[in-house]
Protein backbone atom coordinates (compact mmCIF):
# COMPACT_ATOMS: atom_id res chain seq x y z
CA UNK A 1 0.00 0.00 0.00
CA UNK A 2 1.16 3.09 -1.23
CA UNK A 3 1.28 6.32 0.84
CA UNK A 4 2.18 8.84 -1.28
CA UNK A 5 2.45 9.65 -4.78
CA UNK A 6 5.28 7.98 -7.56
CA UNK A 7 7.46 9.81 -8.43
CA UNK A 8 8.46 9.78 -12.36
CA UNK A 9 11.17 11.95 -13.45
CA UNK A 10 9.88 14.30 -16.66
CA UNK A 11 13.06 15.51 -17.75
CA UNK A 12 15.84 17.96 -16.81
CA UNK A 13 13.45 20.29 -14.66
CA UNK A 14 10.19 18.63 -13.88
CA UNK A 15 8.90 15.41 -11.91
CA UNK A 16 5.51 13.94 -12.57
CA UNK A 17 3.80 12.58 -9.78
CA UNK A 18 1.29 9.30 -10.10
CA UNK A 19 -1.32 8.60 -7.54
CA UNK A 20 -4.53 6.27 -7.66
CA UNK A 21 -6.95 8.45 -9.57
CA UNK A 22 -8.92 11.54 -9.01
CA UNK A 23 -9.59 12.09 -5.49
CA UNK A 24 -5.62 11.53 -4.46
CA UNK A 25 -5.07 14.20 -7.73
CA UNK A 26 -7.71 16.39 -6.01
CA UNK A 27 -5.77 16.22 -2.53
CA UNK A 28 -2.12 15.95 -3.90
CA UNK A 29 -3.02 19.39 -6.12
CA UNK A 30 -4.34 20.94 -3.08
CA UNK A 31 -1.13 19.85 -0.84
CA UNK A 32 1.15 21.22 -3.48
CA UNK A 33 -0.44 24.52 -3.71
CA UNK A 34 0.01 24.72 -0.57
CA UNK A 35 3.30 24.01 0.11
CA UNK A 36 4.35 26.30 -3.12
CA UNK A 37 2.03 28.97 -1.69
CA UNK A 38 3.40 28.74 1.67
CA UNK A 39 6.89 29.72 0.18
CA UNK A 40 9.55 27.38 1.76
CA UNK A 41 12.70 27.34 -0.06
CA UNK A 42 12.83 23.82 -1.86
CA UNK A 43 9.51 24.81 -3.37
CA UNK A 44 10.48 28.54 -4.27
CA UNK A 45 11.86 27.40 -7.88
CA UNK A 46 8.32 25.23 -8.75
CA UNK A 47 6.86 27.41 -11.62
CA UNK A 48 3.86 25.56 -12.86
CA UNK A 49 1.55 22.77 -10.95
CA UNK A 50 -0.69 21.07 -13.56
CA UNK A 51 -3.32 18.29 -12.34
CA UNK A 52 -4.49 15.81 -14.72
CA UNK A 53 -6.78 12.72 -14.47
CA UNK A 54 -4.56 10.59 -11.98
CA UNK A 55 -1.21 13.22 -12.34
CA UNK A 56 0.24 16.20 -10.82
CA UNK A 57 3.11 17.64 -12.77
CA UNK A 58 5.54 20.17 -11.23
CA UNK A 59 7.09 22.64 -13.72
CA UNK A 60 10.62 23.94 -11.85
CA UNK A 61 13.35 26.96 -13.39
CA UNK A 62 15.98 25.23 -15.06
CA UNK A 63 18.97 24.32 -12.61
CA UNK A 64 16.63 23.37 -9.44
CA UNK A 65 17.85 20.32 -7.49
CA UNK A 66 14.93 17.72 -8.15
CA UNK A 67 16.19 15.25 -5.74
CA UNK A 68 15.63 17.80 -3.07
CA UNK A 69 12.43 18.27 -4.40
CA UNK A 70 11.62 15.07 -4.11
CA UNK A 71 12.44 14.76 -0.96
CA UNK A 72 10.24 17.51 0.09
CA UNK A 73 7.17 15.71 -1.75
CA UNK A 74 7.90 12.48 -0.09
CA UNK A 75 7.86 14.71 3.56
CA UNK A 76 4.10 16.51 2.59
CA UNK A 77 1.70 15.29 5.06
CA UNK A 78 -0.41 12.74 4.04
CA UNK A 79 -3.88 14.30 2.08
CA UNK A 80 -7.28 13.43 4.20
CA UNK A 81 -9.54 11.91 1.52
CA UNK A 82 -12.64 12.32 3.35
CA UNK A 83 -13.45 15.71 2.30
CA UNK A 84 -13.68 14.25 -1.25
CA UNK A 85 -16.44 11.71 0.21
CA UNK A 86 -18.29 14.45 1.54
CA UNK A 87 -17.71 16.89 -1.41
CA UNK A 88 -19.47 13.68 -3.41
CA UNK A 89 -22.41 13.59 -1.67
CA UNK A 90 -22.93 17.25 -1.96
CA UNK A 91 -21.96 18.72 1.30
CA UNK A 92 -19.17 21.82 2.06
CA UNK A 93 -16.27 20.29 3.87
CA UNK A 94 -14.48 22.42 6.43
CA UNK A 95 -11.78 23.87 5.42
CA UNK A 96 -9.02 21.59 6.25
CA UNK A 97 -4.87 20.44 4.91
CA UNK A 98 -6.48 19.56 1.61
CA UNK A 99 -8.37 22.92 0.83
CA UNK A 100 -7.22 25.00 -1.99
CA UNK A 101 -5.36 28.24 -0.80
CA UNK A 102 -6.50 31.17 -0.81
CA UNK A 103 -5.21 33.00 -4.04
CA UNK A 104 -6.92 30.14 -5.45
CA UNK A 105 -10.59 30.61 -4.76
CA UNK A 106 -13.27 33.18 -5.90
CA UNK A 107 -15.79 34.93 -3.62
CA UNK A 108 -14.72 33.57 -0.47
CA UNK A 109 -14.09 29.70 -1.59
CA UNK A 110 -16.43 29.00 -4.23
CA UNK A 111 -18.13 30.74 -7.50
CA UNK A 112 -22.00 30.40 -8.25
CA UNK A 113 -22.53 29.81 -12.62
CA UNK A 114 -26.25 30.95 -13.20
CA UNK A 115 -27.28 28.96 -16.26
CA UNK A 116 -30.17 28.88 -18.89
CA UNK A 117 -30.80 25.25 -18.90
CA UNK A 118 -31.63 25.21 -22.62
CA UNK A 119 -28.43 23.31 -24.39
CA UNK A 120 -29.23 21.15 -27.46
CA UNK A 121 -28.41 18.23 -26.10
CA UNK A 122 -31.11 18.93 -22.72
CA UNK A 123 -33.73 15.66 -24.01
CA UNK A 124 -31.14 13.34 -25.03
CA UNK A 125 -29.39 13.86 -21.62
CA UNK A 126 -32.53 13.32 -19.95
CA UNK A 127 -33.19 10.07 -22.39
CA UNK A 128 -30.20 8.40 -21.70
CA UNK A 129 -30.24 8.95 -17.88
CA UNK A 130 -33.91 8.18 -17.49
CA UNK A 131 -34.42 11.60 -15.95
CA UNK A 132 -36.59 13.89 -17.01
CA UNK A 133 -35.02 17.56 -17.79
CA UNK A 134 -35.79 19.36 -14.40
CA UNK A 135 -34.60 16.35 -12.86
CA UNK A 136 -31.42 16.73 -14.58
CA UNK A 137 -31.31 20.40 -13.97
CA UNK A 138 -31.82 19.50 -10.06
CA UNK A 139 -29.04 17.15 -10.18
CA UNK A 140 -26.76 19.44 -11.71
CA UNK A 141 -27.60 22.35 -9.69
CA UNK A 142 -27.50 20.54 -5.96
CA UNK A 143 -24.44 18.90 -5.62
CA UNK A 144 -21.46 21.34 -4.94
CA UNK A 145 -18.64 20.86 -8.18
CA UNK A 146 -14.82 21.25 -7.78
CA UNK A 147 -12.61 21.51 -10.62
CA UNK A 148 -10.29 19.20 -11.14
CA UNK A 149 -7.77 20.01 -13.71
CA UNK A 150 -7.98 22.38 -16.90
CA UNK A 151 -5.99 22.07 -20.19
CA UNK A 152 -7.93 21.74 -23.43
CA UNK A 153 -8.43 25.36 -24.13
CA UNK A 154 -7.28 28.50 -21.78
CA UNK A 155 -9.57 28.64 -18.93
CA UNK A 156 -11.73 25.33 -19.53
CA UNK A 157 -11.90 22.99 -16.00
CA UNK A 158 -12.81 19.73 -15.81
CA UNK A 159 -15.35 19.52 -12.70
CA UNK A 160 -15.88 16.82 -10.62
CA UNK A 161 -18.39 15.86 -7.79
CA UNK A 162 -21.81 15.65 -9.02
CA UNK A 163 -25.12 13.35 -9.06
CA UNK A 164 -23.74 10.24 -10.49
CA UNK A 165 -26.75 9.68 -12.19
CA UNK A 166 -25.32 12.20 -14.61
CA UNK A 167 -22.76 10.33 -16.24
CA UNK A 168 -23.24 10.50 -19.67
CA UNK A 169 -21.13 9.52 -22.73
CA UNK A 170 -19.95 11.87 -24.89
CA UNK A 171 -21.70 12.29 -28.26
CA UNK A 172 -20.93 10.13 -30.58
CA UNK A 173 -19.47 12.90 -33.49
CA UNK A 174 -18.12 16.49 -31.71
CA UNK A 175 -19.68 19.04 -33.26
CA UNK A 176 -17.55 21.42 -34.80
CA UNK A 177 -18.67 24.34 -33.06
CA UNK A 178 -19.51 24.44 -29.46
CA UNK A 179 -20.62 27.95 -28.31
CA UNK A 180 -19.17 29.90 -26.11
CA UNK A 181 -20.60 29.50 -22.41
CA UNK A 182 -22.07 26.11 -23.18
CA UNK A 183 -22.37 23.83 -19.95
CA UNK A 184 -21.82 20.58 -20.99
CA UNK A 185 -20.90 17.16 -19.89
CA UNK A 186 -19.13 13.63 -20.13
CA UNK A 187 -18.27 10.95 -18.43
CA UNK A 188 -17.69 12.39 -14.48
CA UNK A 189 -17.03 15.42 -15.42
CA UNK A 190 -19.36 19.01 -16.37
CA UNK A 191 -17.25 21.89 -17.85
CA UNK A 192 -18.23 25.02 -19.38
CA UNK A 193 -16.23 26.48 -22.81
CA UNK A 194 -15.01 29.41 -22.38
CA UNK A 195 -14.95 30.30 -25.81
CA UNK A 196 -16.59 28.57 -29.01
CA UNK A 197 -14.27 25.87 -30.46
CA UNK A 198 -15.18 22.68 -31.46
CA UNK A 199 -16.50 19.76 -28.96
CA UNK A 200 -18.14 16.21 -28.11
CA UNK A 201 -19.51 17.12 -25.08
CA UNK A 202 -22.99 16.87 -24.44
CA UNK A 203 -24.63 20.75 -24.19
CA UNK A 204 -27.02 21.29 -21.22
CA UNK A 205 -26.77 25.22 -20.81
CA UNK A 206 -25.49 28.01 -21.55
CA UNK A 207 -24.11 30.82 -19.11
CA UNK A 208 -23.18 34.31 -19.83
CA UNK A 209 -20.34 34.40 -16.99
CA UNK A 210 -17.11 35.25 -18.24
CA UNK A 211 -14.47 32.55 -17.19
CA UNK A 212 -11.63 33.15 -18.89
CA UNK A 213 -10.31 36.84 -19.11
CA UNK A 214 -6.06 37.39 -19.71
CA UNK A 215 -6.80 41.07 -18.82
CA UNK A 216 -8.33 39.82 -15.33
CA UNK A 217 -6.00 38.56 -12.79
CA UNK A 218 -6.47 35.66 -12.15
CA UNK A 219 -7.68 35.12 -15.91
CA UNK A 220 -9.23 32.14 -15.32
CA UNK A 221 -12.28 31.58 -12.64
CA UNK A 222 -11.88 27.90 -12.71
CA UNK A 223 -8.27 27.19 -11.59
CA UNK A 224 -7.88 23.47 -9.73
CA UNK A 225 -9.78 23.23 -6.33
CA UNK A 226 -12.39 26.03 -7.20
CA UNK A 227 -15.67 24.61 -5.75
CA UNK A 228 -18.45 25.94 -8.11
CA UNK A 229 -22.22 25.60 -7.51
CA UNK A 230 -24.46 25.60 -10.58
CA UNK A 231 -27.81 27.90 -10.26
CA UNK A 232 -30.91 27.70 -12.68
CA UNK A 233 -31.60 31.18 -13.51
CA UNK A 234 -35.12 30.30 -13.75
CA UNK A 235 -35.36 29.14 -10.19
CA UNK A 236 -33.22 32.53 -8.89
CA UNK A 237 -35.44 34.92 -10.15
CA UNK B 1 9.67 60.59 -31.14
CA UNK B 2 9.13 57.05 -29.50
CA UNK B 3 11.62 54.49 -31.05
CA UNK B 4 10.01 52.15 -33.02
CA UNK B 5 10.52 49.34 -36.01
CA UNK B 6 8.19 50.01 -38.70
CA UNK B 7 7.70 46.38 -40.80
CA UNK B 8 7.63 47.50 -44.35
CA UNK B 9 7.52 43.14 -45.14
CA UNK B 10 7.49 40.26 -43.58
CA UNK B 11 8.44 36.85 -44.49
CA UNK B 12 6.22 33.03 -43.69
CA UNK B 13 5.78 34.51 -40.17
CA UNK B 14 8.09 36.89 -37.29
CA UNK B 15 6.33 36.60 -34.13
CA UNK B 16 7.25 38.63 -30.83
CA UNK B 17 8.87 35.88 -28.31
CA UNK B 18 10.37 36.26 -24.99
CA UNK B 19 11.50 34.34 -22.29
CA UNK B 20 7.38 33.09 -21.83
CA UNK B 21 5.18 32.99 -19.73
CA UNK B 22 5.18 30.25 -16.75
CA UNK B 23 2.43 29.98 -14.23
CA UNK B 24 -0.63 29.06 -16.45
CA UNK B 25 -0.21 26.09 -17.45
CA UNK B 26 -3.42 24.62 -15.00
CA UNK B 27 -5.57 27.16 -16.70
CA UNK B 28 -4.58 25.93 -20.06
CA UNK B 29 -2.28 27.80 -21.06
CA UNK B 30 1.56 26.89 -22.05
CA UNK B 31 4.91 28.63 -21.35
CA UNK B 32 5.52 29.38 -24.87
CA UNK B 33 8.43 31.86 -25.42
CA UNK B 34 10.99 32.15 -27.92
CA UNK B 35 11.45 28.65 -29.61
CA UNK B 36 15.13 28.54 -29.67
CA UNK B 37 15.83 30.34 -26.19
CA UNK B 38 19.46 30.41 -26.54
CA UNK B 39 19.56 32.27 -29.49
CA UNK B 40 16.95 35.12 -27.79
CA UNK B 41 19.29 34.69 -25.07
CA UNK B 42 22.74 35.66 -26.72
CA UNK B 43 20.74 38.26 -28.88
CA UNK B 44 19.76 40.16 -25.46
CA UNK B 45 23.55 39.88 -23.59
CA UNK B 46 24.31 41.44 -26.94
CA UNK B 47 22.96 44.68 -27.07
CA UNK B 48 22.73 44.89 -23.35
CA UNK B 49 18.89 43.57 -23.04
CA UNK B 50 17.28 41.91 -19.57
CA UNK B 51 16.47 38.52 -21.11
CA UNK B 52 12.66 39.15 -20.18
CA UNK B 53 12.62 41.85 -23.07
CA UNK B 54 10.88 40.68 -26.29
CA UNK B 55 12.86 40.40 -29.48
CA UNK B 56 11.36 39.09 -32.97
CA UNK B 57 11.41 35.72 -34.26
CA UNK B 58 11.67 35.42 -37.75
CA UNK B 59 10.86 32.19 -40.16
CA UNK B 60 12.87 31.52 -42.71
CA UNK B 61 13.67 35.66 -43.31
CA UNK B 62 11.95 37.75 -45.47
CA UNK B 63 11.87 40.43 -43.22
CA UNK B 64 12.26 44.20 -44.17
CA UNK B 65 12.06 46.98 -41.37
CA UNK B 66 12.57 50.37 -41.00
CA UNK B 67 14.50 52.35 -37.76
CA UNK B 68 12.62 55.16 -36.45
CA UNK B 69 14.89 56.94 -33.84
CA UNK B 70 18.49 55.40 -33.74
CA UNK B 71 18.72 51.94 -32.57
CA UNK B 72 20.93 49.20 -31.73
CA UNK B 73 19.87 45.50 -32.81
CA UNK B 74 21.59 41.95 -33.38
CA UNK B 75 20.68 39.13 -35.28
CA UNK B 76 20.82 35.74 -33.92
CA UNK B 77 19.59 32.28 -34.38
CA UNK B 78 19.62 30.94 -37.96
CA UNK B 79 21.94 32.97 -39.73
CA UNK B 80 20.69 34.63 -42.99
CA UNK B 81 21.81 37.25 -45.44
CA UNK B 82 21.22 40.47 -43.74
CA UNK B 83 21.74 44.21 -45.02
CA UNK B 84 21.41 47.68 -43.99
CA UNK B 85 20.27 49.87 -46.91
CA UNK B 86 23.16 48.67 -48.80
CA UNK B 87 25.44 47.53 -46.63
CA UNK B 88 25.78 43.95 -46.00
CA UNK B 89 26.08 43.24 -41.69
CA UNK B 90 27.18 40.63 -39.74
CA UNK B 91 25.31 37.53 -37.85
CA UNK B 92 25.92 37.54 -34.26
CA UNK B 93 27.15 41.52 -33.91
CA UNK B 94 26.14 44.73 -32.58
CA UNK B 95 24.38 46.75 -35.28
CA UNK B 96 23.70 50.37 -35.14
CA UNK B 97 20.54 51.31 -37.46
CA UNK B 98 20.46 55.00 -38.36
CA UNK B 99 16.72 56.64 -38.32
CA UNK B 100 15.38 56.15 -41.58
CA UNK B 101 17.49 53.19 -42.79
CA UNK B 102 16.50 49.82 -43.39
CA UNK B 103 17.43 46.56 -42.41
CA UNK B 104 16.43 43.57 -45.01
CA UNK B 105 16.91 40.03 -43.53
CA UNK B 106 17.27 37.40 -46.28
CA UNK B 107 16.69 33.77 -46.00
CA UNK B 108 19.06 31.39 -44.19
CA UNK B 109 21.07 28.58 -45.46
CA UNK B 110 20.45 26.56 -42.92
CA UNK B 111 18.20 26.79 -39.79
CA UNK B 112 14.41 27.86 -39.62
CA UNK B 113 14.46 30.97 -36.83
CA UNK B 114 16.11 34.03 -37.32
CA UNK B 115 16.07 36.19 -34.00
CA UNK B 116 16.33 40.42 -34.43
CA UNK B 117 17.16 41.83 -30.92
CA UNK B 118 16.52 45.55 -30.71
CA UNK B 119 18.18 47.51 -27.25
CA UNK B 120 15.35 48.23 -25.34
CA UNK B 121 12.92 45.25 -26.61
CA UNK B 122 9.62 44.97 -28.43
CA UNK B 123 7.47 47.07 -26.20
CA UNK B 124 4.42 45.65 -27.07
CA UNK B 125 1.60 45.07 -24.24
CA UNK B 126 2.31 42.26 -22.16
CA UNK B 127 -0.52 39.43 -21.58
CA UNK B 128 -0.03 37.37 -18.18
CA UNK B 129 3.10 39.01 -17.78
CA UNK B 130 4.77 37.97 -21.48
CA UNK B 131 5.06 39.82 -24.49
CA UNK B 132 5.16 35.86 -26.15
CA UNK B 133 2.86 34.63 -29.01
CA UNK B 134 1.32 31.51 -28.29
CA UNK B 135 0.02 29.92 -31.45
CA UNK B 136 -1.32 26.94 -29.81
CA UNK B 137 -3.77 29.16 -27.03
CA UNK B 138 -3.76 32.63 -29.04
CA UNK B 139 -2.86 34.36 -26.38
CA UNK B 140 0.15 37.38 -26.67
CA UNK B 141 0.29 39.72 -29.62
CA UNK B 142 -1.10 38.52 -33.11
CA UNK B 143 1.74 37.47 -35.37
CA UNK B 144 3.68 40.94 -37.05
CA UNK B 145 2.63 42.05 -40.18
CA UNK B 146 3.51 44.53 -42.52
CA UNK B 147 2.47 48.06 -41.98
CA UNK B 148 2.80 47.02 -38.33
CA UNK B 149 5.25 49.75 -35.62
CA UNK B 150 6.62 48.20 -32.60
CA UNK B 151 7.79 50.62 -30.13
CA UNK B 152 11.17 49.98 -28.95
CA UNK B 153 11.02 49.88 -24.75
CA UNK B 154 13.94 52.41 -22.87
CA UNK B 155 17.47 51.05 -22.78
CA UNK B 156 18.18 49.63 -19.93
CA UNK B 157 21.62 50.24 -17.63
CA UNK B 158 23.34 47.66 -18.85
CA UNK B 159 25.40 48.51 -22.11
CA UNK B 160 26.49 45.94 -24.64
CA UNK B 161 30.44 44.28 -23.41
CA UNK B 162 31.29 43.10 -27.12
CA UNK B 163 30.79 43.98 -30.87
CA UNK B 164 30.22 39.95 -31.92
CA UNK B 165 29.80 36.66 -30.30
CA UNK B 166 30.92 33.75 -31.98
CA UNK B 167 28.98 31.33 -33.75
CA UNK B 168 27.36 28.91 -30.47
CA UNK B 169 28.40 25.54 -30.89
CA UNK B 170 25.09 24.23 -32.62
CA UNK B 171 24.32 27.08 -35.00
CA UNK B 172 26.27 26.13 -38.12
CA UNK B 173 25.73 23.72 -39.27
CA UNK B 174 22.55 22.53 -37.16
CA UNK B 175 23.44 18.95 -38.05
CA UNK B 176 26.66 17.29 -37.17
CA UNK B 177 28.66 18.33 -40.10
CA UNK B 178 30.34 14.98 -42.19
CA UNK B 179 27.07 13.17 -41.63
CA UNK B 180 24.54 15.99 -41.74
CA UNK B 181 22.62 13.90 -38.99
CA UNK B 182 21.62 16.44 -36.10
CA UNK B 183 22.09 14.52 -32.93
CA UNK B 184 19.78 15.54 -29.74
CA UNK B 185 20.19 14.43 -26.17
CA UNK B 186 17.21 13.01 -24.24
CA UNK B 187 16.76 12.27 -20.61
CA UNK B 188 14.57 9.40 -18.92
CA UNK B 189 10.83 10.56 -19.61
CA UNK B 190 7.52 9.87 -17.06
CA UNK B 191 6.18 6.85 -19.56
CA UNK B 192 9.78 4.92 -20.49
CA UNK B 193 8.52 1.99 -19.42
CA UNK B 194 5.78 1.92 -21.74
CA UNK B 195 9.36 1.30 -24.62
CA UNK B 196 11.34 -0.72 -22.63
CA UNK B 197 12.67 1.05 -19.73
CA UNK B 198 15.12 3.65 -19.54
CA UNK B 199 18.94 2.08 -20.86
CA UNK B 200 16.68 0.15 -23.60
CA UNK B 201 16.55 1.77 -26.99
CA UNK B 202 13.15 3.19 -25.97
CA UNK B 203 11.21 0.78 -28.99
CA UNK B 204 13.39 2.31 -31.31
CA UNK B 205 13.52 5.89 -31.05
CA UNK B 206 17.38 6.06 -30.39
CA UNK B 207 19.43 4.59 -33.36
CA UNK B 208 16.99 5.23 -35.42
CA UNK B 209 17.98 8.19 -38.01
CA UNK B 210 14.72 9.86 -38.32
CA UNK B 211 13.37 12.58 -40.66
CA UNK B 212 11.76 15.73 -39.58
CA UNK B 213 8.05 15.37 -41.09
CA UNK B 214 6.53 18.83 -42.87
CA UNK B 215 3.93 18.89 -40.29
CA UNK B 216 5.93 20.87 -37.53
CA UNK B 217 5.42 24.26 -36.09
CA UNK B 218 6.38 25.55 -32.66
CA UNK B 219 3.55 23.46 -30.84
CA UNK B 220 5.98 20.20 -32.13
CA UNK B 221 8.20 18.54 -34.48
CA UNK B 222 7.38 15.70 -35.82
CA UNK B 223 9.51 12.90 -37.06
CA UNK B 224 9.37 9.84 -39.29
CA UNK B 225 10.85 7.17 -40.61
CA UNK B 226 9.79 4.47 -38.34
CA UNK B 227 7.23 3.35 -35.94
CA UNK B 228 8.24 3.31 -31.99
CA UNK B 229 7.22 0.10 -30.95
CA UNK B 230 5.55 -0.43 -27.25
CA UNK B 231 6.66 -3.02 -24.97
CA UNK B 232 4.33 -5.89 -24.71
CA UNK B 233 2.29 -5.05 -21.23
CA UNK B 234 1.48 -1.80 -22.57
CA UNK B 235 0.03 -2.53 -25.81
CA UNK B 236 -3.19 -1.76 -25.80
CA UNK B 237 -3.04 0.46 -22.55
CA UNK B 238 -4.76 3.76 -22.49
CA UNK B 239 -2.95 6.58 -20.83
CA UNK B 240 -5.36 9.17 -19.12
CA UNK B 241 -4.33 13.22 -20.16
CA UNK B 242 -1.35 13.98 -18.15
CA UNK B 243 0.58 17.54 -18.12
CA UNK B 244 2.99 17.91 -20.32
CA UNK B 245 6.65 19.73 -20.65
CA UNK B 246 8.57 21.72 -23.14
CA UNK B 247 11.14 19.00 -24.59
CA UNK B 248 8.62 16.23 -24.16
CA UNK B 249 8.94 13.09 -26.70
CA UNK B 250 5.60 11.93 -26.81
CA UNK B 251 4.60 8.88 -28.61
CA UNK B 252 0.82 8.82 -30.34
CA UNK B 253 -0.59 6.29 -31.31
CA UNK B 254 0.93 5.56 -34.82
CA UNK B 255 4.54 5.56 -33.22
CA UNK B 256 5.59 8.19 -34.74
CA UNK B 257 7.59 10.92 -32.10
CA UNK B 258 6.67 14.13 -32.03
CA UNK B 259 9.18 16.39 -30.07
CA UNK B 260 7.13 19.32 -28.20
CA UNK B 261 8.40 22.71 -28.87
CA UNK B 262 7.80 26.15 -26.66
CA UNK B 263 3.95 26.35 -27.68
CA UNK B 264 3.05 22.41 -26.59
CA UNK B 265 -0.47 21.62 -25.00
CA UNK B 266 -0.78 21.91 -21.23
CA UNK B 267 -1.65 18.47 -21.20
CA UNK B 268 -1.68 15.40 -23.28
CA UNK B 269 -2.65 12.09 -23.42
CA UNK B 270 -0.05 9.84 -24.78
CA UNK B 271 3.02 8.71 -23.15
CA UNK B 272 6.26 10.67 -22.99
CA UNK B 273 8.71 8.19 -23.59
CA UNK B 274 11.85 10.93 -23.06
CA UNK B 275 12.59 14.58 -22.50
CA UNK B 276 15.17 16.62 -24.51
CA UNK B 277 17.81 18.56 -22.46
CA UNK B 278 17.48 22.39 -22.86
CA UNK B 279 20.03 22.76 -25.71
CA UNK B 280 18.44 19.71 -28.06
CA UNK B 281 15.07 21.67 -27.18
CA UNK B 282 16.86 25.01 -28.92
CA UNK B 283 18.55 22.84 -31.81
CA UNK B 284 15.19 21.21 -32.72
CA UNK B 285 13.68 24.48 -32.81
CA UNK B 286 16.06 25.21 -35.82
CA UNK B 287 15.58 21.78 -37.59
CA UNK B 288 13.80 22.29 -41.18
CA UNK B 289 11.74 19.99 -42.74
CA UNK B 290 13.37 16.82 -43.96
CA UNK B 291 16.30 17.32 -42.32
CA UNK B 292 17.90 14.35 -40.30
CA UNK B 293 17.89 13.47 -36.89
CA UNK B 294 19.41 10.96 -34.09
CA UNK B 295 18.18 11.25 -30.35
CA UNK B 296 20.62 9.85 -27.72
CA UNK B 297 20.93 9.61 -23.87
CA UNK B 298 24.00 11.84 -22.05
CA UNK B 299 27.55 9.94 -22.74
Amino acid sequence: MSTGPTILPAGPDALLLEVAGLDEVLALDAALRAAVDGGAASWASVTDVVPAARTVLLVTRPGTDLVALAAAIRALPTPRHSDFVRLACGSTPEKGPTSAPKSHEVGGGGVEIVVRYDGADLAEVAAMTGLDPAEVVRAHTSTLWRVAFGGFVPGFGYLVGGDPRLQVPRRESPRTRVPAGSVALAGEFTGVYPRASPGGWQLIGTTDAVLWDPDRSPPAVLTPGTRVRFVDIEASR
Amino acid sequence: MIPALEVLETGPLVLIEDEGRPGHASVGVGHSGAADRSAHRLGARLVGNDEHLASLEVLLGGLRVRARGRLTVALTGAPAPARVDDRPIGHASLVDLAHGSVLTLGMPAAGLRTYLTVRGGIDVAPVLGSRSADTLSGVGPPPVRAGDVLPVGPAGATFPHVDQAAHPSHAVPWGSGDTGVAELEVLPGPRSAWVGGWGSSLGGLLGTTWHVHGDSDRIGLRLSGFRVERAAPYRDVELPSEGLVRGAVQIPAGGAPVLFLADHPATGGYPVIAVLTASAIDRAAQLRPGDLVRLRPPP
